[in-house]
């Protein structure tokens, strides 16, 4: 298939794939660089699981799957900041806890469901190509959301992540604000699951905050290396997938992979080193 | 009648049904130095937990600066130092600076006074003597350096309670001395109320105006000389050290 640069942008489809990935990216990006350094890069994950079971809930009842699974992850994502609260357990057995039983809720939905199948695996692997207008519009204003509320709270956040026991004795209420950060992580990874797919969401969540802390000086730093990386993926990933007849999920990741994989080798490489301590 | 800068009553803790702080009460008067110390699973790092508000007590009560401490808004007046420096992410993308800013987050003076962030956090590198490494990255100094970073954390929002646990530990013993001569210096020009744990007992003795000793419970609390004439210095260090702390206090 050859068709010039100017004729791909003129198709709906591409305008808002290309509109709606790309706010979609920037958010898994800059959530991204807070998530991995928190060490809760699984949460995405396990996020992404119970969002099959909500998909899997909303086409059982015949609802639009987005308007089921996105209540339904952030009552999750709620669900096990208060389980490994109040349970005794780490956080990643709660994520293990939650998201196996998203999984399995939505196995047996589809079961007995029986005839959306189909429908179910389209979810599975993304497809940002049948994006509708009213998606691309919720993509744009809830993203829009995620963006401010983290610049709002932008400087108890980096403390957080940076020594949680330090922020509290500031008197910063951090159970306020991790409730809000898995919220947000919560809308982010139902917004991804149509641009990658639930079983590559996390890869959009991580591979750009890591392939950022292969040169950041700062934590602004990182989220805006971590955005532009993700970005970037994102346009020539769908780019590439209608050019070259690829899955769009697979080439968005797989670019991102290759983003890191550059960044991580120029940095071995390359000596590129911080300024030294003196 | 000036109000107390710390006031504790009869507060007592508990960590899984087991004692750890048995009905403690002391106070602390603005410029006071105290020294706490006491043997490992004394409570000492407890107490400091219960008096920035980061636990609350089974019983008794803590004010600070005469409002109860879990009510009490204004942090800025605190700083803190932690003991557990090596738990943050030594691959955390933050610059000195960026570490020393987390200061004045939820500092309400400085908020309402409108000062500037960059010349307070310049402030606090030059008091500990970093300036120049504002743009390094926090995982990429020595033990020691980030133990200064901390400090100037501590320091940046100006505050008029300083709290330290074990800060000196990772310490070469030039920027020890140095250190505990900044703290000399801000408790007696700036009448700055600090609190050090640490098991450097000649250190209280040198610079700190009173001691606490704690083994869950208040064992002495007093001036460093009469803790050297007290039944519990023996009791505690035996009379050998007692000759050398006290001699070198001396």
């Amino acid at each position: 298939m050859h068709i010039g640069f100017l004729e791909f942008l003129g198709y709906g489809f591409i305008q808002r794939a290309l509109i709606a990935g790309s706010f979609i990216g920037l958010i898994c990006s800059i959530l991204g660089v807070v998530l991995v350094l928190r060490r809760l890069s699984l949460i995405g994950d396990g996020l992404s699981h119970v969002t099959f079971g909500g998909v899997a809930l909303g086409l059982f009842l015949n609802v639009y799957p987005l308007y089921v699974s996105l209540p339904v992850v952030v009552c999750s994502s709620l669900g096990i900041l208060r389980l490994a609260d109040r349970a005794r357990m780490y956080g990643d057995a709660a994520i293990g806890i939650v998201s196996s039983v998203g999984i399995a809720v939505g196995v047996m939905l589809a079961s007995i469901g029986g005839g959306f199948n189909i429908d179910l695996f389209s979810y599975l692997f993304g497809n940002i190509l049948s994006i509708s207008g009213t998606e691309v519009a919720a993509s744009i204003v809830l993203s829009v959301l995620v963006l401010a509320t983290v610049a709002f709270y932008f400087n108890e956040i980096l403390s957080i992540t940076f020594d949680e026991e330090f922020a509290r004795a500031s008197g910063i209420d951090a159970d306020r604000i991790n409730a809000i950060l898995v919220i947000l992580t919560g809308i982010t990874v139902v917004l991804t699951m149509k641009v990658v797919g639930i079983m590559l969401t996390s890869a959009l969540l991580i591979l750009p905050a890591a392939t950022a802390f292969q040169f950041a000086r700062g934590f602004r730093n990182a989220m805006a290396i971590s955005a532009v990386t993700s970005v970037i993926s994102v346009l020539c990933g769908i780019t590439a997938s209608v050019v070259l007849n690829l899955p769009t999920g697979a080439s968005i990741v797989l670019l991102n992979a290759c983003f890191f994989l550059a960044a991580f080798l120029y940095k071995r490489f390359s000596g590129r080193r911080s300024l030294p301590a003196a | 009648m000036p109000v107390d800068v710390i006031a504790i009553e009869g507060i007592s803790y508990s960590y899984g049904g087991i004692e750890v702080l048995s009905d403690v009460s002391f106070s602390m008067q603005r410029g006071d130095y105290i020294g706490l110390v006491g043997p490992n699973g004394s409570g000492k790092s407890t107490l400091i937990r219960l008096i920035l508000g980061l636990v609350s007590p089974a019983r008794g009560s803590i004010r600070i600066f005469g409002l109860p401490n879990t009510g009490f808004r204004d942090r800025g007046r605190i700083g803190y130092v932690p003991q557990k420096i090596n738990f943050f992410n030594p691959h955390f993308p933050s610059t000195v600076a960026e570490v020393v800013g987390l200061g004045l987050v939820n500092d309400s003076r400085r908020k309402t006074a409108g000062g500037s962030t960059g010349q307070a956090v310049e402030h606090a590198l030059d008091l500990v003597g970093i300036s120049h490494l504002r743009k390094t990255l926090i995982g990429d100094l020595s033990g020691g350096q980030q133990q200064r970073v901390f400090i100037a954390r501590a320091l940046v929002s100006n505050p008029e309670l300083l709290i330290l646990d074990e800060p000196t530990t990772a310490l070469d013993p030039e920027t020890r001395d140095n250190f505990f001569n900044l703290l000399h210096q801000l408790n007696h020009a700036n009448r700055v109320s600090i609190i050090l744990v640490t098991h450097d007992i000649g250190s209280i003795g040198a610079f700190a105006s009173k001691l606490l000793y704690l083994d869950k419970k208040v064992v002495f609390y007093g001036s460093f000389d009469e803790f050297c004439l007290s039944a519990h210095m023996t009791s505690v260090f035996g009379p050998s050290s007692q000759h050398i702390i006290c001699h070198k206090h001396g």
